[in-house]
């Protein structure tokens, strides 16, 4: 069974890598996303991400489930995080678990980069002088699935 | 007039800080797609002019082109460009 979910509270690591896991997976992965002190040259305090929730719930699940079609494994878990989040907070946890490792690079990969093509999220970084910015994202595709009928 | 769609149309992020509001009642004609909705918007005037000209946009909570039809009681969300992770 996979698992997704947009959550306002601290995500908890270990919590995450008990959701997946099974007795014929050999390999089991846990990627984090943190909220780093520094972006393009200026000094970050913290981070505001918003989402449109009800949306961001369903691509997420959409996303996990593309990734367990692709790579054939249904042991996954990804969590991604809003709200106000300081540095070296977890922002977004995957974690996959498959009888051999390509499996589970392959699915964390899958989603971590989708999540940034099409999860709708925005982060607002908070500089250390008090300034404030929205962060320069990426346009989603209009067909943003992998079957895109190139419209 | 009959034949009129009331449309939620709903900001985020920059632009509902640009805008002031995150959430607006549209009415247009039957027969509208996405980008008369994104055209009406920026023919208010003020700050929404700095609307793109074809933004992303996701109606009832999937991105659609801008040639898509639109109905009433259309949920219709403008997506500034995304940076989750």
């Amino acid at each position: 069974m996979t698992f997704s979910a947009i959550v306002q509270k601290p995500i908890d690591p270990a919590h995450v890598l008990t959701l997946i896991g099974a007795d014929q997976d050999g390999a089991s992965l846990l990627f984090l996303g943190v909220v780093r002190d520094h972006n393009d040259g200026r000094s970050v305090g913290g981070m505001r991400y918003d989402t449109y929730e009800e949306m961001a719930v369903q691509v997420l699940s959409e996303i996990v489930d593309e990734a367990a079609r692709t790579a054939g494994t249904d042991r996954i878990a990804a969590v991604h995080r809003v709200g106000e989040l300081c540095v070296g907070e977890v922002s977004v946890a995957i974690a996959v678990s498959s009888p051999h490792r390509a499996e589970a690079y392959e699915a964390s990969r899958y989603i971590i980069e989708e999540i940034k093509k099409r999860l709708p999220v925005w982060k607002k970084e908070r500089y250390s002088d008090g300034a404030e910015e929205w962060v320069g994202g990426r346009t989603p595709d209009a067909a943003p699935a992998p079957q895109a009928d190139g419209s | 007039m009959n034949g009129d769609v009331k449309i939620r149309t709903l900001f985020f992020a920059s632009y509902k800080e640009l805008l002031g509001t995150g959430e607006l009642q549209v009415d247009l004609p039957e027969g509208s797609a996405v980008s008369d909705l994104v055209l009406a918007l920026r023919s208010r005037g003020g700050a929404f002019t700095v609307l793109p000209a074809a933004p992303a946009v996701a109606v009832n909570l999937t991105y659609r082109d801008p040639t898509s039809l639109l109905s009433d009681g259309d949920e219709v969300a403008l997506i500034p460009p995304v940076a989750g992770g």
